[in-house]
């Protein structure tokens, strides 16, 4: 049985609907990613499975337990704000004590459980001090001890590395990773930074306008996007999107993109699209990660289907470990992500490679995958 | 000379606001108003230390020959207030007290918790709630006497009621009470008004983390927002306290004779018509009158600057 368990649910303010109809479960000890740009709802969410909002229709369950009318106190769960939240007129100890002294836990048990998760997150020299003398990872700290000292059965973590410098952000994103692994809790986390939510989730769910777009590891996510939002969403540099017209060559279907400065690139149909579903002449959006788009010196040697053309090199981006190469192609911008030390030069053709095993084909209608 | 040294030199020697004549001119001013406000003061203190020959013979801003405390203890203990009553103003002052400071305490608390209701527990229609008690703050005085009048003694008749009944009136048709109550009243759309601006500017997310932590309604208030809310506390403490101590109006409806506050007692010590006018008396009596407000300012003075700003810059 699932820890978090969410049917149908839908939020409305007034006559605007900002959930509609949202499916989801989550194991225990999962972590469960919600992502998204701004507005599409995903912190509502949070705030729902919380109870600090109430919803329109639907269930919330935890740990097999409808929780839709009880107050956020009693559903068994704890929560990390994205401003952390702490109590500015207590030290870090009360603070983290405050739930227990709300619950009535006398004060030597209290003591003794603020010392242990103080020990696990290596606060222990900071219980004294308040939340105006610490740092902005000390707080962020002391925010999750205030929530792990409850031992609830969900951590709810709402944007908790947003307020933190780029180098402190990849720290206690590490530090959540490791406390996730250590101490097997189930986490709901919301964020909207995409490689958050690839490198902490077991778990994602993309959300745009309240609607949930994919649900999937992230590997999924990644490879498999459900649709060209989700493929545009995930992954940086964003996956390249390409009109292709699907035509019939050699006895078999492929992909022509056509280019006005050139001849058209054809490639074969890849191996992850449903080949029957293609008819000839029909438009298809075809999608390739940055990393699939190299040189052959750098290709990956088990890739089973590459494709090479020649292009003229607009822009060179080095970003120290890779150097992104954005060319031209179907009249649209084309990111490959190459080596650091490649042989690229500014405007000088240079013969590039798509690595097919890695596409992905869109319907153009729909925007669903193929 | 480096480059610093110039671009620092050169705007101190240019600039409009740093220039001798301008500065002589400023502090000219400043010390010209600080005068103009003091020196009344200054002629209040030495006129209550001088004996009544010298005040009515000589100089208003002459310092007295004869020091003299005696004015002071008349003023306190056997000034004749009114026409009949010869105890001086200790007992309308503690009147005034009597009713300040549960004046000052209940509205401040009903400010602080209509604005917490009003900021963190928001209700359909609750800007129009709010709007309707920050026009409390625009209503004259004048205009609500007869209607307060008319409820004071509805409450008063209720008083005398509950005492048939139960031995004890609970206060109502007390004087001082009544006074409390139309302060508390009078004052509640200030004090909203403070309160709700600071907490508008209050992280709700401390409110939604002590309500996941199982803190209560009140629980949230007392160990959330009040320890938090220091700067306007002291701001609408001094805003109430020097309102209804100064409060004269209210004072002279509804507290007659022995009830009345300082201010009334004030007013009739000076007005009465026996006799001659003990000019030195009545300075001692309205420095008296006029020092509670005078020490609030001193005292917590600073705070209601910064408390203003804070207000302002948030809010």
């Amino acid at each position: 049985m699932a820890t978090l368990e969410i049917s149908s649910l839908r939020k409305r303010f007034g006559t605007i609907e900002v959930l509609k109809g949202i499916d989801i479960s989550l194991e225990k000890g999962g972590f469960l990613v919600l992502v998204g740009p701004s507005g599409c709802g995903k912190s509502t969410l949070l705030n729902t499975i919380a109870g600090l909002e109430g919803i329109s229709s639907g269930e919330i369950r935890i740990g097999g337990a409808v929780v839709n009318d009880l107050h956020p106190s009693k559903r068994d769960i704890a929560m990390v704000f994205q401003s952390y939240a702490l109590y500015p007129n207590m030290s870090v100890a009360e603070n983290i004590g405050f739930g227990m002294e709300m619950r009535g836990v006398p004060r030597s048990e209290r003591d003794k459980a603020v010392a242990s998760v103080a020990k696990t997150l290596q606060i222990e020299h900071l219980l004294s001090r308040r939340p105006s003398q610490l740092s902005g990872g000390q707080r962020q700290r002391v925010a999750m001890g205030r929530a792990l000292v409850r031992r609830p059965s969900v951590f709810l973590f709402d944007e908790p590395l947003s307020n933190l410098d780029a180098k402190l952000r990849v720290d206690m994103r590490v530090e959540i990773k490791r406390l996730h692994q250590t101490t097997g809790t189930t986490i709901v986390y919301v964020t909207h930074d995409q490689i958050e939510a690839m490198t902490l989730a077991t778990k994602i769910a993309v959300l745009k306008n309240g609607e949930l777009q994919q649900v999937g590891s992230p590997s999924e996510i990644y490879n498999r996007p459900a649709n060209m939002f989700v493929a545009d969403f995930m992954g940086s540099p964003a996956m390249n999107l390409l009109e292709g017209t699907v035509m019939q060559a050699d006895g078999q279907q492929q992909i022509a993109l056509a280019r006005k400065e050139a001849s058209s690139i054809v490639v074969p149909v890849p191996a992850s699209a449903d080949a029957a579903r293609l008819k000839n002449n029909a438009k298809v959006i075809f999608g390739i990660r940055p990393e699939a788009v190299n040189d052959d010196e750098s290709m990956d040697r088990n890739a089973r289907s590459v494709v090479r053309f020649d292009a003229s090199v607009e822009i060179i981006e080095p970003a120290g470990s890779d150097t992104y190469v954005v060319v031209r192609v179907a009249g649209r911008e084309v990111t490959a992500r190459m080596r650091a030390d490649a042989d690229v030069r500014l405007g000088q053709p240079h013969t590039f490679a798509f690595n097919l095993d890695k596409a992905v084909l869109f319907d153009p209608a729909t925007t669903l995958r193929i | 000379m480096s480059a610093a040294d110039l671009v620092t030199s050169t705007p101190a020697r240019r600039g409009p606001g740093h220039s001798r004549t301008t500065r002589i001119v400023i502090y000219g001013l400043l010390l010209l108003f600080a005068l103009v406000y003091l020196v009344p003061l200054l002629v209040m203190v030495m006129t209550s230390l001088k004996p009544l020959d010298e005040v009515t013979g000589g100089n208003m801003f002459a310092f007295p020959r004869h020091l003299t405390f005696a004015p002071w203890s008349m003023a306190w203990g056997e000034a004749r207030i009114g026409v009949s009553d010869t105890r001086g103003i200790s007992g309308y002052f503690f009147n005034s007290v009597k009713m300040v400071v549960p004046a000052v305490l209940i509205s401040t608390l009903l400010g602080a918790l209509n604005g917490y209701v009003l900021t963190k527990w928001s209700f359909p229609g609750h800007k129009l709630v709010f709007g309707m008690m920050l026009f409390a703050c625009f209503i004259p005085f004048q205009s609500v006497i007869i209607p307060m009048a008319v409820i004071l003694g509805m409450l008063g008749r209720t008083g005398v009621d509950l005492a048939d009944l139960t031995g004890w009136s609970f206060g109502l048709g007390n004087a001082t009470v009544n006074l409390v109550i139309v302060h508390v009243i009078y004052g509640l759309g200030f004090t909203t008004l403070f309160f709700r601006n600071y907490y508008a500017a209050f992280p709700s997310e401390l409110v939604k983390a002590a309500m996941i932590d199982g803190a209560s309604f009140f629980q949230i208030f007392r160990r959330i927002l009040l320890p938090n809310s220091t700067p306007i506390i002291i701001v609408t403490v001094i805003y109430q306290f020097t309102n209804i101590w100064n409060d004269f109006l209210f004072g002279s409806t509804f507290a007659a004779g022995d009830t009345a506050p300082m201010t009334v007692a004030l007013n009739n010590l000076v007005n009465t018509s026996t006799g001659v006018v003990e000019y030195n008396v009545n300075m001692a009596a309205a420095i008296i009158a006029a020092a509670p407000t005078l020490l609030v300012y001193v005292v917590a003075g600073r705070y209601f600057v910064r408390g203003l700003m804070a207000g302002a810059v948030k809010g």
